[in-house]
């Protein structure tokens, strides 16, 4: 991409083309929504964590007034789930209750009253089962199975790599740290909760609206829960307040109201509580890591090896990917020449865990981070040295065979050291002052899509018409990240329009093309590169119309801020409308479309699909706090955040991004934490989320958001339109870590796990008084079966990308050997 | 979203028709003024009146009156009572206090008197049903054991008033009026150490206002403990109100804490401590134990039980160090994160 060029709308700060509809109250959510007739429904939701359904009586609950169906797990056979491996959830279970929270039951009714008072009609006889709170208890009670399918016992998922002969390179590192950290389940908390509504379109097809960020995914699982043929369902994702991966997962909900609609023929709505999200979760699993790395005496990684455990609550969810991600994409950020790593993922009675922003990479981004702060204070490097001297290069391959393009990460850590004022603060700031720094990379969407298929991952839609008018179609859905904004400004700039020309048309199953949704940082890159051909195809239709017209050569034709002009004739030149007009007039009615596919992954081994992206994102964070020695009580009065954009599409839009990643980021480091309570066993059996409530769960208000710094690093990217990559994810990612690094700068302390609370903090700043281990954290990692890894020999070291079969049986021989002669 | 359930309202526009409205209803019958404690309480079915007898339209209670000391009307809304100048001036402690309460739209709608009569908190009990269902309920609602502490045979919910401290402190009285007469009474002695039964005032009775006597010589604060700079509820609250002779000589003192039992109240021993002394670092410190020596934390709330005891001490500091004249605005901004 050349830099040269100017461009009208890329790269100019803009007020985001939905701003002042979401300001003054204009757009529509799902729960805005109304229709003739509607009818509202309600879920009864089992108070046990684990039991058995033995009978259900909804007769009592039919005959209230006002109640037109009750629905139970018996009207719906078919389970799904968002991964093909792990279809175990009900609409409504059938038989068998997993968490406090599972939905068992429906009402349908003419109001939302009169459906919750009904609720209190319908009786349920439960058979309670012993309940798993912990992965711990998951592991040591593999008779009491929360499902019937996965590895064994109430392991879901156990998947192990190595790339390269870690213990080889371990042996022979000057140094081994060995270090073990937890970090805390949160949950996505949306301003909107969520809400459905389903009407019937009177020929066994039907709508559903819905406050989702994957309609094409919902689609294709309503089809299945429903058995009907998809293309006779639309799935309308509404404006989202928010989503963060929580509105990922098809949601039992969503299952019911659509249901409902048919079987009566009636609109149906729901609209969950803010309890109710609680337990429909899907948010960040609480992971325990174990991390061995291996450095030289000048600070050079030598190998890693990587151990996690997540809980992952009642269900599957997006599960297996999440339990990739807490290793994949680890060896992004510096030169990491062999690692391994073993991930596994059991069930406990909780709700259940999924993506959230980072989706399985802020849990092990933190261990790491923290740790190579505790490599350079025991080898007496400056911590952002450290990392400057090994980030990774540009047009390289990882040791796990994932192909970095462009990587700004040195840039974002030589302004964010410059713009803190790094080497004046760090060691150098008085007791009770200090500043920690943590970096990270994150994906520009997953290279592959969750079900398998050869397909396009985005495609867009244009057309255009005599008035000027350009509308863009594309599946995509904004859930407040800006993806209409990116889908227009990408159509603009091509179009030599203003933004306000362009009416977006979004995340609707019925009339877009398809778009996998808005998951894994991938919108931009996909979409945008899509909505870049469609635009470009269109684009030379009015080229070659107005160069007709204007009797110049195509190459001459310049479009820009309205205008379709000859270079350097300024008597050439027309209104961008009058060239849709004769485009029109010589081609008939203008249509172009345009679509994605991400490259395919340089790794050939099983699973090498999971991480490869078409690009990455890196950020750099330094983070200053204040800690006070008598209570613990901490304050960042200061966050600065260097973030590797590739380019800013909308520079207003990117630095709200930042600014929100890093508000969701402290939240995580300092105070969210999704936890259960259980109650004295001998007198109940419960096990309930300790705060389901706005109130109660913490997560900052403005008043205790810092002022932060962003700086965007720009680095266009040849594989994303215009040279723009994520930022939706990744500047949330350092944050953490730098937290806690920055606590350790300040007083002295390791808290080796979020929340970092006041609380632990003066905890470690007693066991410092004491002269003990100034550290809070998890004490040990439990014995875990993980699996034979898959051996893959590292690029570096003359691997071809696939596995090397036997290597774990050669080697064992090789030693066999050894002992022998 | 949580829907409350069916209730009669009524709107009575005097003391005297609200008193008798309440008398007659009896214990069906419940005030609402802001509703900002009690209408949340009735969507989680913790509280089911079947009437509300609304303060809104009572004439009469927002009235301000300044005489030796300062009365305050109970329907004035929090909001109202911060930007009254006299309290601002006269009486940090409560203006402090005040400021702190919740959130911005929840001061616009709670009022002083709601405030004193907030129901007490316990994370087993302010819940939505289901979930209290699925704990098999507890001793304040509908159940019978107390889970914070299974043995124990009253309920520990919480005293979470933020201007209750800083009134008593203050010295302050209130008036309540049922149907058949009046009282005035120590707002300390308003408040019973029952989470259930947390209140003195009898169920027909109305708290129309709040009297503070002159603030002659009177220097006060309030320091507030929780996570974030709004909507929380106190995790502690330290309100301090001491007069001194010129030479810094302490005359009188009050220390009173809140939220660590299920009733505001005064620290007597930290308190008279303080008499006859001046406030040096050691007096400040001695008093801090002192007073933490009576704050009981239950684990029903936000953050750590045992770290919350141990900053006790810190809070009763950073009180006292404020009327002593110290420069507290750093501390404050970090721990209340806006400047009062
Ligand atoms: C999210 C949230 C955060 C909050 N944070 C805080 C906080 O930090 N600190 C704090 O102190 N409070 C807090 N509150 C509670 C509440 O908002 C305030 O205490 C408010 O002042 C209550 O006043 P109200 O007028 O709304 O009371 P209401 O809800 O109307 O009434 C509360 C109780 O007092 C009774 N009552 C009201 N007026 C009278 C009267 N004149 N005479 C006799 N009885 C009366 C009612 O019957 C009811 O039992 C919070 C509430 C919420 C929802
Ligand atoms: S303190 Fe005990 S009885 Fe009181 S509300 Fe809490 S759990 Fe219930």
């Amino acid at each position: 991409m050349s830099s040269a060029k100017k461009f009208d709308v890329i790269g100019h700060a803009r007020r985001r083309v939905d701003g002042r509809a979401k300001v003054t109250g204009q757009l529509r959510y799902a729960d805005d929504l109304t229709l003739p007739r509607m009818l509202h429904a309600k879920l009864l939701r089992s108070p046990h964590p684990h039991a058995l359904i033995e009978a259900i009586d909804i007769a009592r609950a039919r005959s209230h007034p006002g109640v037109q169906l009750v629905l139970t797990g018996r009207d719906f056979p078919v389970p799904f789930g968002i991964m093909p491996v792990s279809q175990d959830e009900y609409p409504l279970a059938p038989e068998h209750v997993r968490y406090v929270g599972d939905p068992v039951a429906a009402v349908i009714a003419q109001d939302e009253q009169a459906a919750s008072e009904a609720l209190k009609l319908i009786e349920v006889t439960y058979r309670a089962l012993p309940t798993i709170a912990t992965p711990e208890e998951a592991l040591a009670h593999p008779e009491t199975r929360i499902h019937d399918y996965g590895e064994s016992g109430n392991i879901h998922r156990n998947q192990a790599f190595e790339f390269g002969d870690v213990e080889e390179a371990l042996a022979q590192s000057d140094h081994v740290f060995e270090d073990v950290f937890f970090f805390e389940g949160s949950t996505h908390m949306p301003m909107e909760q969520h809400a459905a509504l389903a009407a019937s379109e009177g020929d066994g097809r039907f709508t559903l609206w819905s406050s989702t960020q994957n309609p094409h995914y919902l689609q294709r699982q309503l089809a299945r829960v429903l058995q009907l043929p998809a293309a006779h369902i639309r799935v309308i994702a509404c404006d989202n307040g928010g989503g963060f991966g929580g509105k990922c997962d098809p949601a039992n909900h969503e299952m019911v109201v659509s249901k409902a609609a048919l079987m009566l023929g009636r609109p149906v709505k729901i609209c969950l509580t803010r309890e109710e999200v609680f337990y429909l979760h899907r948010g960040r699993h609480p992971v325990l890591m174990k991390f061995r790395t291996g450095v030289t005496r000048d600070g050079k990684l030598t190998g890693m090896h990587l151990q996690t455990l997540l809980d992952g609550g009642g269900y599957g969810s997006h599960g297996p990917a999440s339990t990739f991600y807490t290793g994949v994409l680890t060896p992004l950020t510096y030169e990491l020449p062999r690692f391994k790593f073993e991930a596994c993922r059991v069930f406990t009675n909780k709700p259940a865990c999924g993506p959230k922003r980072g989706h399985g990479t802020p849990q092990p981004r933190f261990g790491q981070e923290v740790q190579l702060d505790k490599i350079a204070e025991r080898l007496k490097l400056d911590p952002a040295d450290l990392r400057l001297n090994m980030v990774t290069k540009a047009n390289s391959l990882t040791a796990s065979w994932l192909k970095i393009g462009s990587n700004g990460l040195a840039e974002c850590i030589r302004q964010v050291v410059e713009g803190s004022g790094w080497r004046q603060k760090h060691g150098k700031l008085p007791e009770g002052r200090g500043v920690g720094i943590a970096c990270s990379s994150y994906m520009c969407g997953a290279g592959v899509s969750i079900y398998w298929n050869k397909m396009p991952h985005s495609g867009v839609a244009l057309t255009l018409d005599r008035s000027g008018q350009v509308t863009v179609f594309c599946g995509a859905t904004e859930v407040g990240q800006g993806s209409d904004d990116v889908l227009a400004a990408i159509v603009a700039e091509t179009l030599g329009i203003s933004t306000k020309e362009v009416r977006c048309v979004t995340g609707d199953t019925g009339i877009t093309p398809v778009d996998l949704g808005s998951y894994s940082s991938r919108v931009t890159i996909m979409m945008g590169n899509a909505a870049l051909q469609a635009a470009g195809r269109a684009r030379d239709m009015l080229v070659t119309a107005a160069a007709e017209q204007l009797e110049v050569l195509p190459a001459s034709i310049v479009l820009s801020r309205g205008r379709v002009f000859a270079a350097g004739d300024a008597a050439k030149s027309m209104s961008f409308a009058e060239a849709v007009v004769y485009a029109e007039t010589k081609f008939g009615t203008l249509g172009t479309v345009g679509s994605y596919t991400p490259p395919k992954p340089p790794g050939k081994f099983k699973a090498a699909g999971v991480g490869p992206s078409p690009a990455y994102s890196f950020s750099a964070c330094v983070v200053e706090v204040e800690v006070d020695e008598h209570t613990g009580w901490i304050n960042v009065p200061k966050v600065w955040i260097a973030h590797d954009i590739g380019r800013a599409l909308n520079p207003l839009l990117a630095r709200g991004q930042v600014i929100g990643g890093v508000y969701m980021g402290l939240g995580e480091a300092l105070m969210e934490e999704q936890v259960f309570r259980r109650l004295p066993p001998k007198l109940s059996d419960a096990l309930v989320h300790k705060i389901p409530s706005l109130l109660e769960y913490k997560s900052i208000t403005s008043l205790d958001m810092p002022e932060v710094e962003v700086i965007l690093v720009e680095d266009p990217d040849p594989n994303c339109p215009f040279g723009a990559k994520e930022v939706g994810q990744g500047p949330l990612l350092p944050v953490m870590p730098a937290v806690a690094n920055a606590i350790f700068d300040a007083v002295g302390v390791r808290i080796d796990e979020v929340p970092i609370t006041p609380e632990k903090v003066l905890r470690a700043l007693q066991l410092k008084r004491e002269g003990k281990n100034p550290r809070v954290g998890p004490e040990r990692f439990p014995d875990v079966h993980y699996a034979e890894p898959v051996f893959v020999l590292p690029p570096g070291e003359g691997g071809d990308g696939n596995e090397t079969k036997d290597h774990y049986k050669q080697a064992v021989n090789k030693v066999a050997e050894r002992a022998v002669s | 979203m949580m829907r409350l359930p069916w209730f009669q309202f009524h709107a009575p526009t005097s003391v005297a028709e609200a008193a008798r409205m309440l008398a007659g209803e009896g214990p069906r019958g419940m005030l609402i003024a802001g509703g900002t404690d009690l209408l949340p309480n009735m969507k989680r079915r913790q509280q089911t009146p079947a009437t509300l007898i609304s303060l809104a339209r009572v004439e009469g209670l927002k009235k301000i009156t300044n005489g030796s000391g300062l009365t305050l009307g109970a329907g004035l809304t929090l909001t109202e009572v911060v930007g009254t100048l006299a309290v601002r001036e006269k009486y940090r402690g409560l203006w402090q206090a005040a400021a702190q309460v919740a959130s911005p739209h929840l001061r616009n709608m709670g009022t002083l008197g709601g405030n004193l009569c907030l129901d007490t908190r316990c994370n087993y009990y302010n819940q939505n049903e289901d979930w209290r269902e699925a704990i098999g309920y507890c001793m304040k609602k509908e159940g019978t054991t107390c889970w914070v502490a299974t043995a124990s045979k009253r309920c520990l919910a919480v005293s979470s008033t933020d201007t209750a401290p800083a009134l008593i402190a203050l010295g302050a009285k209130v008036r309540l009026v049922s149907s058949a007469g009046e009282r005035e009474l120590a707002l300390a002695s308003l408040y019973n150490n029952d989470g259930i039964d947390y209140l003195t005032r009898k169920p027909d009775e109305i708290l129309t206002e709040v009297v503070l006597p002159g603030a002659g010589g009177w220097k006060s604060t309030y320091w507030k403990l929780r996570r974030r700079g709004s909507f929380d509820f106190p995790l502690l609250g330290v309100a301090a109100a001491v007069r001194a002779a010129t030479d810094g000589t302490i005359e009188e003192a009050r220390l009173v804490l809140g939220a660590v039992s299920s009733q505001p109240f005064l620290a007597g021993k930290a308190s008279a401590f303080l008499v006859g002394k001046k406030l040096s670092d050691e007096v400040i410190a001695e008093a801090g134990t002192l007073a933490a020596s009576r704050a009981k934390p239950m684990d029903n709330t936000d953050l750590d039980v045992y770290w919350r005891k141990e900053v006790v001490p810190s809070f009763v500091g950073y009180a006292l160090r404020e009327i002593r004249g110290d420069d507290m605005r750093a501390l404050r901004m970090r721990i209340a994160r806006q400047q009062l």
